[in-house]
């Protein structure tokens, strides 16, 4: 059980604004003090460079760091830290699949595979690949429920139609970020393989990995990404994780100080993965402050955490629909969701919606969530959305619901 | 807690919006959309001797860009065009008394855009 008013303590935010209801994890999760202690606590201590330095503190910067390399790895269930990149965020590691790898890989005539239920983080970067080398730019449709069409008539997962041998990626997210729906993502690997032994299948985890234990051995995907700044720690932070095998025959993403074995007038020679990924000063502080988040999520559990967010969700649905029966419509399956709700109440902009919650100190997010061709999809230009995390209870839904009441009275036509 | 955006002269011209439909003989048309939320307004006028003497706009958005094209038209109707160029930004803050954040600014300007691509 997630003691939900001693979690609060930990984050200073609510001493700044204790009556905030924050309903907008997905969007980015609000930070523990234990996080920014760690931050300070590297500018105050040792806010030094790291490997690069003879000197204690630079081993000190550098210690820090790479532990939390070791630690993301673990984290994972990776092999060897060796595989684990910091990045910016999520959106960077996967540009940088994008052009360390696809632009190698894929020409004229081959296909490049994601799905309709894509974060643009994950959708457009495909589409400007297959658009530059000419390859077929496929997407996988979603059904009435919001589940991707990849099931055959027993229920199991198939892409039968879908890869091909010529597909040379496939990219597809752990969790959507508007329908609450958490994808087979290890049969659907499974089955790509089977019918293309050669495809690169990239998961975008940004949404699961705050909540969901991922084991990266497991899933048997190529490469994994995800964001500090939604599962607690630091904007700016983000991890590519991917197969040493292919970090290793890879090209560097960036050119510059901290990857380079050797430098001569005619060529360059680079280190090995991951630090030929990692060109220039990488956010040091915002990494070592990732450790505090990491270990901060590991106390709680990550079990745990996924059943209080579930069971929230499902609450604030059960009271939407109870208060608001037709006069809602809510988007993806029902039932077994995950701790989002996505939403839009009849005749009320989810833009007006969401003004008027904040004058209750309600944070949603409303708009299309960076997924417009899935809202192009649902037929509508935005939607509401309440997603919730381990400093929410069933006080916060009741707040939301409560204010979504006089929101209707006051905007219903 | 800051002032609400939804002051009742808003609420007012969203439920009930002045010169909401479209003229069948208009002389001037004009459609502004924004992708981004949805926001969708079509303009039709009728000009005549550089005054434009009827207007009427429909289309579907949010509060604030609906009651911005409501009182809009009803600030416009009879204007002689000159006068219709200088219709800016701060006149349309004025007409709806409120004040603004960046993204929102977008709901308000749209009828406003919409009115710039005719004259």
């Amino acid at each position: 059980m997630i003691d939900v008013k001693k979690i609060k303590k930990d984050f200073p935010i609510f001493e700044y604004h204790p009556d905030l209801v924050y309903l907008d994890s997905a969007a980015t999760s609000l930070k523990p003090r234990i996080v920014i202690e760690k931050e300070i606590e590297y500018y105050h201590e040792y806010s030094v460079n790291i490997h690069r330095g003879i000197y204690s503190l630079a081993e000190r910067a550098t210690q820090e760091y790479e532990n939390v390399r070791t630690m993301v790895s673990y984290f994972i269930g990776a092999r060897d830290p060796s595989e684990i990149i910091f990045t910016r965020g999520a959106t960077e590691s996967i540009n940088l699949i994008a052009y360390s790898l696809g632009r190698q890989i894929v020409s004229r005539g081959d296909e490049v595979v994601t799905t309709i239920m894509e974060h643009h983080s994950n959708f457009v970067p495909w589409q400007m690949l297959a658009f530059e080398a000419g390859a077929d730019f496929k997407v996988i449709d979603i059904d009435e429920n919001g589940e991707l069409k990849i099931k055959s008539e027993k229920a199991k997962v198939s892409l039968e139609g879908i890869v091909t041998k010529k597909t040379k990626i496939l990219a597809i997210t752990y969790v959507s970020n508007v329908l609450s729906i958490i994808n087979p993502v290890k049969e659907i690997v499974t089955e790509a393989k089977k019918i293309n032994s050669h495809i690169i299948v990239i998961v975008d985890a940004a949404k699961a990995a705050p909540f969901i234990r991922i084991n990266v051995s497991d899933l048997g995907a190529d490469f994994v990404a995800f964001s500090a700044h939604k599962m607690l720690g630091p904007t700016g932070v983000g991890v590519l994780w991917g197969k040493k095998s292919l970090l290793t025959s890879m090209f560097p993403f960036n050119y510059g100080g901290g990857m380079i074995e050797e430098v001569t007038l005619t060529k360059t020679t680079f280190r090995d993965t991951p630090y030929k990924f990692e060109a220039g000063t990488p956010h040091i502080s915002g990494v070592i402050a990732f450790g505090a988040a990491l270990q901060y999520l590991k106390t709680i559990g990550l079990d745990e955490i996924k059943t209080h967010e579930e069971e929230l969700a499902h609450y604030t649905l059960e009271e939407l629909k109870e208060v608001f029966g037709s006069n809602i419509s809510v988007y993806g399956k029902t039932v077994e969701r995950t701790g989002m709700v996505s939403f839009n109440l009849k005749n009320i902009h989810a833009h007006d919606a969401a003004q008027m919650l904040d004058e209750f100190h309600i944070a949603v997010r409303a708009g299309h969530h960076c997924a417009m061709p899935l809202h192009k999809r649902l037929g509508i230009p935005a939607s509401l959305r309440a997603s919730f995390y381990i400093y929410n209870d069933e006080k916060d839904a009741d707040a939301l619901v409560q204010a979504l009441k006089k929101v209707k009275e006051r905007l219903q036509p | 807690m800051t002032d609400s955006l939804y002051q009742e002269v808003i609420l007012e011209h969203y439920r009930n919006p002045r010169n909401f439909g479209s003229i069948a003989r208009a002389t001037h048309t004009a459609r502004m959309y924004n992708p981004l939320c949805g926001d969708d307004v079509v303009l039709t006028v009728i000009i005549k001797k550089n005054t434009l003497s009827e207007v009427a706009f429909f289309g579907e958005g949010c509060a604030i860009s609906r009651a911005s094209a409501s009182l809009l038209t009803e600030y416009i109707k009879g204007k002689k065009i000159s006068d219709l160029r200088k219709v800016n930004q701060s006149v349309i803050l004025s007409l709806l008394g409120i004040e603004l954040s960046p993204i929102r600014m977008q709901c308000a300007l749209l009828p406003l855009k919409a009115l710039h691509k005719i004259i």
